[in-house]
């Protein structure tokens, strides 16, 4: 068993030195141990202010001692520090707008994870997501083959809503290529068809590609920053082999962030910038609605209020967009306090969700600010962008009474937009 | 050993702590070169600003916002820090005496006050550390040792200005001597924030400028 190996205190030192930065240093030496980053954390406030779980000491007890002891600690050691550095933190860098210094400790516990990963110190089912990237290029082991098949079988069953409705595989030259969380084929495959609704109806010029079609990557959260490059390229090659002007991440939080602002780094592309620009369904609903692409038969009614997801709206550049595609679409928007960047994380970010059940209990409890930031708004709709936050936040309706409704932008589009008469369905289906 | 603390020692710290200083920046920038792209690849210059100056304001930033008690704290103590031995009288004649430059001194006074609340709101910020449990638990010995080495000098500036238990001559020793201490720490401690702070919150004002984040 991988257990009992003894530690490689050399890989871990191997991680520390690709990380070492001038920043690094500059925050390791500068904190002043002020305490100012305990209340911007959601799992200090949900674990009753307890101390252990504030920012700082999370880092010291786990990047911390990795560099105070350069790598040289015991197995035993690395599993507490797991238990800290992925059930205590999500990585939501929050608390980075809340020190002083501005000191990154989402991504110093990154760090730490990248050094445990090399250990195989990591939860198990993240582990077996990296290696779901490397056998089939997504984190469901579906092979492309399906995926395609589930695509045309989404066309065609949509064709009852849409006539002539396409799902464009591998074409040439489109405005977009949109990519998917492999959930969507995997248990969601009508989250496709109304996506494809919605593109097709807008008139849109766009794909999706047989290979390259996944848009998470969650190795980012596993630290295996390797896997997390790779399966980065593949969505940059096909893009650059469809000539595709943009690549669109699906409502998914850190597909985006993954695409977008880290995968240059990790494929080591020139001045950080993706080769093909990333957009967001976020931004492309937007740009429907503002530019009357789409059009509503009537606004949503019901007040309803919208999660942020951590990694579109603070790590990535979509509050904004988010909180006017929502004014756009319905008539009673209620926005949680705080909101846009300066959201709590929901708890289902960070590799949370994929980690599973064993993970579950803490993620609950964790919660709990996310789900009293629900309540107040007194709304019985949320609208959640994201895939881990849709998940984490059935979860808590669930686990705290919400009694709410969980919605996307695409379904609530579909179930919003004129649908123009030429495409129509010539016979309605009762 | 006064002519010594007093003349040479004076000047040594001071060129610790501006060579030091210029010595640390310039090690980082050199090495930001190579190790921080992310940092000149999305450089905004206006972020980089406003997240400085917005921390540099009272109640100027969420998080100042959010914690009213700790900003009075801080923001007395570093002003009293900095404007206290700016323009007192026993420095600005010292430094008209010995290199001709002088700028004009606040009241002996208005220094004390300065001194007191400097001294006050040192105190309060030594026991909100041990008082707060999630300050607590991270207080390390060198936290205590930075804020001793910051104190020092204004306790005995303070003691010799009113000819306090020991005669003025000693205490005035004692307080150049610890000022110095504190001038020569500047550079290798958790004193360095002094200039820290702003490449630090200038990366992290960039950096989330180009996710269309506020860091202030």
């Amino acid at each position: 068993m991988s257990e009992q190996k003894p530690v490689n205190a050399a890989d871990i030192r191997a991680v520390l030195e690709r990380n070492d930065s001038a920043r690094l240093r500059a925050w390791l030496k500068t904190c002043a141990s002020c305490g100012l980053c305990s209340e911007s954390c959601f799992f200090y406030l949900a674990n009753d202010n307890n101390p252990e779980f504030m920012p700082q000491y999370k880092v010291r007890k786990t990047l911390g001692e990795l560099i105070k002891r350069q790598g040289e600690v015991s197995r035993e050691e690395l599993e507490g520090m797991k238990e800290i550095a992925w059930a205590r933190c999500t990585m939501c860098r929050r608390c980075s707008q809340y020190c002083p210094f501005g000191i990154d400790m989402g991504l110093m516990i990154n760090i730490a994870r990248q050094c445990m990963r090399t250990q195989n110190v990591c939860p198990e089912r993240l582990m077996n997501i990296d290696q779901s990237y490397v056998e089939f290029g997504n984190q469901m082991q579906i092979p492309d083959e399906e995926f395609v098949e589930t695509c045309e079988w989404m066309a065609e069953e949509g064709q009852a809503t849409i006539k002539d409705l396409e799902i464009p595989i591998d074409k040439q030259d489109a405005r977009i290529m949109f990519i998917v969380n492999s959930r969507e084929p995997k248990y969601y495959p009508q989250d496709i068809q109304e996506a494809a609704i919605v593109m097709h109806v807008a008139g849109d010029n766009w794909t999706m590609p047989s290979h390259g079609w996944e848009a998470t990557n969650l190795s980012m959260f596993s630290g295996n920053i390797g896997v997390a490059g790779m399966v980065a390229q593949s969505v940059y090659d096909a893009a650059l082999k469809l000539n595709a002007q943009k690549i669109c991440v699906t409502e998914c939080g850190h597909a985006y962030r993954a695409a977008k602002y880290e995968g240059p780094y990790w494929t080591k592309q020139p001045n950080g910038q993706a080769p093909v620009e990333v957009t967001h369904a976020v931004a492309l609903f937007h740009e429907y609605m503002k530019e009357g692409k789409i059009k509503l038969k009537h606004k949503f009614k019901d007040a309803i209020t919208l999660q942020h997801p951590c990694n579109l709206s603070r790590s990535g550049d979509l509050g904004e967009k988010a909180d006017e595609l929502m004014e756009m679409l319905c008539e009673n928007f209620i926005p949680m306090e705080p909101h846009r960047e300066w959201s709590h994380c929901c708890c289902g970010g960070g590799g949370f969700i994929p980690m599973g059940p064993d993970y579950k209990r803490t993620r609950m409890v964790a919660g709990k600010v996310k789900a009293e930031q629900i309540k107040k708004t007194g709304a019985k709709y949320v609208l959640v962008p994201c895939h881990n936050c849709t998940d984490q936040i059935n979860d808590l309706n669930k686990e705290y009474d919400l009694g709410i409704k969980i919605v996307s932008f695409k379904q609530l589009i579909c179930e919003l937009m004129e649908v123009p008469p030429h495409m129509q369905p010539e016979e309605e289906d009762e | 050993m006064y002519a010594f603390v007093n003349g040479p020692l004076v000047w040594i710290a001071f060129a610790v702590f501006i060579l030091g200083s210029i010595w640390q920046v310039a090690a980082l920038y050199r090495m930001s070169k190579r190790t921080d792209k992310v940092f000149y690849n999305h450089y905004n210059s206006g972020a980089a600003a406003s997240s400085i100056i917005n921390w540099l304001i009272p109640f100027g930033s969420h998080s100042w916002r959010e914690h009213p008690g700790f900003t009075v704290l801080t923001f007395a103590f570093h002003i009293c820090l900095l404007a206290a031995p700016i323009f007192a009288l026993g420095h600005t004649a010292t430094l008209a005496f010995n290199l001709n430059i002088s700028w004009p001194n606040l009241p002996d006074s208005v220094v004390d006050a300065l001194t007191l609340v400097f001294l006050a709101a040192a105190l309060g910020i030594l026991i909100r550390r041990f008082v707060v449990p999630q300050v607590r638990i991270v207080t390390e010995p060198k936290d205590i040792a930075v804020w001793v080495i910051t104190a020092l000098p204004f306790v005995t500036g303070y003691m010799a200005a009113h000819k306090m238990l020991l005669d003025p001559d000693t205490m005035l020793l004692l307080h150049a001597l610890t000022g110095c201490l504190m001038l020569i720490c500047i550079p290798f401690t958790k004193l360095a924030h002094v200039f820290l702070f702003f490449m630090s919150r200038a990366f992290i004002g960039s950096e989330f400028a180009r996710r269309g984040t506020k860091t202030w």
